[in-house]
């Protein structure tokens, strides 16, 4: 059972990243996602000194507005201190990081160490169990968390799809037809942190952004269709959380790192192989033609 | 304020450093961050500062000890190999830089948490201190790291002075500096291999997620306040330095504080004042900027109103009502009232009755050089650029703010003073 927990829970997170993953890169805001994924740690310690509890809704509602906030203030030195965008994200998220590892020393009693925000405890998620009051047992609680995550998510692309895909390729033609590219900027934003907050506990930010890049970065390089490559990316997503945990078992060793490892083991695979786009397949087509030729 | 004597006497050697160590790291880091923050790839850091902990956790596995030479060979070499992978990845398909730097760094750290676990898992007595890596310990800098850091704060030092001249030209223009026979691969892999030994020295203070901003955060800030390289690499490396050595002060006066952070946070206060406060760049002189140009080419517009009403009428000193000029031209009302109030302090308007404005005769004479800027621009454009005369109108309206004294005369001198615009009316001269 243990290790069904954890695979479960494992590819409900890859599948949640994977998709909001697509849209983020093909947006070429991969590293926003990775600047979301750190700047959350504040607005959760945050949230925990003012509720003074680890209630998951007040994490949730302070993971988003630093969120948003972060998006918004890359966007801000952007725009109008006419900053590069990669030195502002850089600026950006590891200001933010910065408090919240202050803050985080200064409320040790937060039990939030930097550790579980970076490597996460899904090792541990199978004891950590919701039992009612009556005494049935429900399963883990991440189960639940990172299952309603998934749902949301899942909720969020197939209701904005059109919208979403609007806005991804042509910002201009969104406008057109009525669709607010910043109303969507901003919410595809808002579930991102939403999804780092709800996974950061059980996997930690670092995997949270492994799955967010490297599955979509897979998919990316096997089709050109954006359903083909949302579907690819769940699919990649599950298989990373499978063959993840049994390395991690096989050399005794943390799971986020493992299935890190077997995202970037498959993204190998296809730049390798991939019909279309893999080099080593492109190299033989070349052969090939300079020999008919 | 004792707290304050005895820090800054520099009397204790563990004081002396943790103060000198982090100003040593901060300034030379401060310094080849300028020239990555220049070739706008500022994050490359991050992805060096992730990727180097497998370098660790392997050299470790190999060489069987924490010697630190292995170590930071271990660390020099995946941090080295990560921006080799991200410069394939972004040149061999169709994934984007940045993706790609995500990528890399993720799973490498990923990889190297595995390693660590692995060695952790397996027992080995003398592993402790290795994740030191990820998070930093400039609170417990000794002797020895003192000595290291001072060795390549030189190191990198020596190296920016003495490839001074070809960092900048691949900085700002890399085919420049191609077509000039300059070898560039070679001096981008010079300049790589200082970023990421910047980065596996830094490590040890910072710690892995913060080390991206020790690089990059004090260029940003320098940035905005100067367009001259050399200064921008000194006000970067003073920025540095004084973060460094601010950090070191709060962890000292607050022992639980960790110093890595507050150096982190202390420079990236720098940058935001810079980026809001500094003459020029910065963001609330931007905006000001933008405010009077806007309020000068509204009260620009109005005076032309003015005159070109008068000009129907044969009379320019008629008093006029706000409605007589916003049935010439459309303005916002709350706008063309404001406007009308900051010309009459000017001395361009005076106000006769209530609502009741009249051009005083500067006035007449600025709306006069506004109308004959734009007619002289219509022409020019029709005569010279062969435009048709009904597509000249809308920018004129834009270059008539724009135009200067001199250009004034070279436009008239070069159309032989005209009289008349491409649209039969007469451009006034005094």
């Amino acid at each position: 059972m243990h290790s069904f927990w954890i695979i479960l829970i494992g590819s409900f997170v890859a599948i949640s990243c994977g998709l909001l993953g697509c849209f983020l890169i093909l947006r070429k805001m991969a590293m926003v996602g990775d600047a979301i994924s750190h700047a959350v740690l504040p607005g959760i310690v945050i949230a925990f000194i003012i509720s003074e509890s680890r209630d998951s809704f007040m994490m949730l509602i302070g993971a988003v507005s630093i969120g948003i906030f972060t998006t918004f203030l890359i966007e801000f030195l952007h725009r109008k201190g006419k900053l590069q965008t990669d030195a502002s994200i850089g600026v950006t998220f590891t200001w933010l990081f910065a408090i919240g590892v202050i803050l985080v020393s200064y409320t040790r009693e937060a039990h939030i160490d930097e550790e579980c925000v970076l490597f996460g405890e899904i090792t541990y998620v199978s004891t950590d169990l919701w039992i009612t009051d009556a005494g049935t047992n429900l399963g883990p609680r991440f189960v639940y968390i990172t299952g309603v995550t998934l749902l949301l998510n899942l909720l969020f692309i197939i209701f904005g799809y059109k919208e979403l895909k609007a806005t991804t390729f042509d910002a201009a033609f969104a406008g057109i037809m009525g669709i607010s590219a910043t109303l969507w900027h901003y919410l595809l934003m808002g579930f991102v942190s939403m999804t780092t907050v709800a996974s950061f506990e059980s996997v930690g930010a670092i995997l949270v952004i492994a799955l967010l890049i490297a599955p979509p970065a897979t998919a990316y390089l096997l089709t050109t269709n954006l359903k083909r490559m949302l579907i690819l990316t769940s699919i990649i997503g599950v298989i990373v959380a499978v063959t993840g945990y049994y390395l991690a078992v096989l050399v005794n060793g943390s799971i986020a790192g493992a299935m890190s490892t077997m995202a970037g083991v498959l993204f190998a695979l296809a730049f390798l192989f991939s019909p279309q786009e893999g080099i080593l397949i492109k190299k033989r087509k070349i052969e090939q033609k300079t020999v008919n030729a | 304020m004792s707290d304050f004597a005895t820090f800054f006497s520099f009397s204790d050697p563990n004081i002396r450093y943790v103060v000198f160590g982090s100003i040593l790291l901060t300034a030379s880091s401060a310094i080849v961050g300028s020239f990555t923050f220049l070739k706008k790839k500022a994050l490359v850091g991050d992805a060096v500062a992730h990727s180097i902990l497998p370098g660790v956790c392997l050299a470790f596995l190999l060489s069987g000890t924490k010697n630190p030479i292995y170590l930071i060979m271990g660390a020099f070499a995946t941090g080295w190999l990560s921006l080799v992978f991200v410069d394939i990845i972004s040149s061999k398909s169709k994934i984007k830089e940045d993706t790609a730097i995500g990528l890399v760094l993720s799973v490498f750290f990923g990889v190297g948490i595995l390693l660590l676990t692995f060695i952790q898992s397996s027992n080995n007595a003398n592993q402790s201190g290795l994740d030191d890596f990820l998070f930093g310990q400039a609170a417990y800098l000794v002797g020895q790291d003192l000595i290291v850091f001072s060795v390549v704060a030189l190191v990198l030092l020596a190296a920016v002075w003495l490839f001074f001249k070809e960092f900048t030209l691949i900085a700002f223009d890399e085919a420049y500096a191609r077509a000039l026979g300059f070898p560039v691969r070679m001096l981008e892999l010079i300049l790589t291999s200082l970023t990421v030994l910047a980065v596996v020295t830094g490590i040890q203070a910072v710690g892995a997620v913060l080390m991206a901003a020790i690089l990059i955060t004090p260029a940003a800030a320098a940035r905005f306040w100067t367009n001259n390289i050399v200064k921008m690499l000194f006000l970067a490396a003073i920025f540095g330095a004084f973060s460094g050595l601010g950090g070191a002060y709060i962890s000292f006066t607050a022992p639980s504080m960790p110093t890595g952070p507050w150096i982190v946070v202390v420079v990236s206060s720098i940058a935001f004042f810079s980026f809001f406060f500094a003459p020029r760049k910065g963001i609330f002189h931007r905006i000001w900027l933008q405010k009077t140009n806007r309020s000068k080419i509204l009260d620009e517009n109005i005076l032309k109103a003015f005159y070109q009403i008068g000009e129907t009428l044969r009379d320019f000193m008629e008093p006029k009502t706000t409605d007589e000029i916003l049935e010439k031209r459309f303005f916002k009302k709350h706008e063309l009232l404001s406007g009308l109030r900051r010309l009459r302090r000017q001395g361009f308007v005076e106000r006769k009755r209530n609502d009741a404005w009249q051009l005083t005769l500067a006035g007449k004479h600025k709306g006069q050089r506004v109308v004959k800027l734009h007619r002289l621009w219509e022409l020019y454009l029709t005569k010279y650029l062969r435009i048709a005369p009904d597509h000249v109108h809308e920018d004129a309206e834009t270059i008539e703010h724009i135009l200067t004294p001199e250009l004034e005369a070279q436009l008239e001198r070069l159309l032989n003073y005209p009289t008349i615009d491409p649209h039969q009316s007469e451009i006034p001269y005094r």
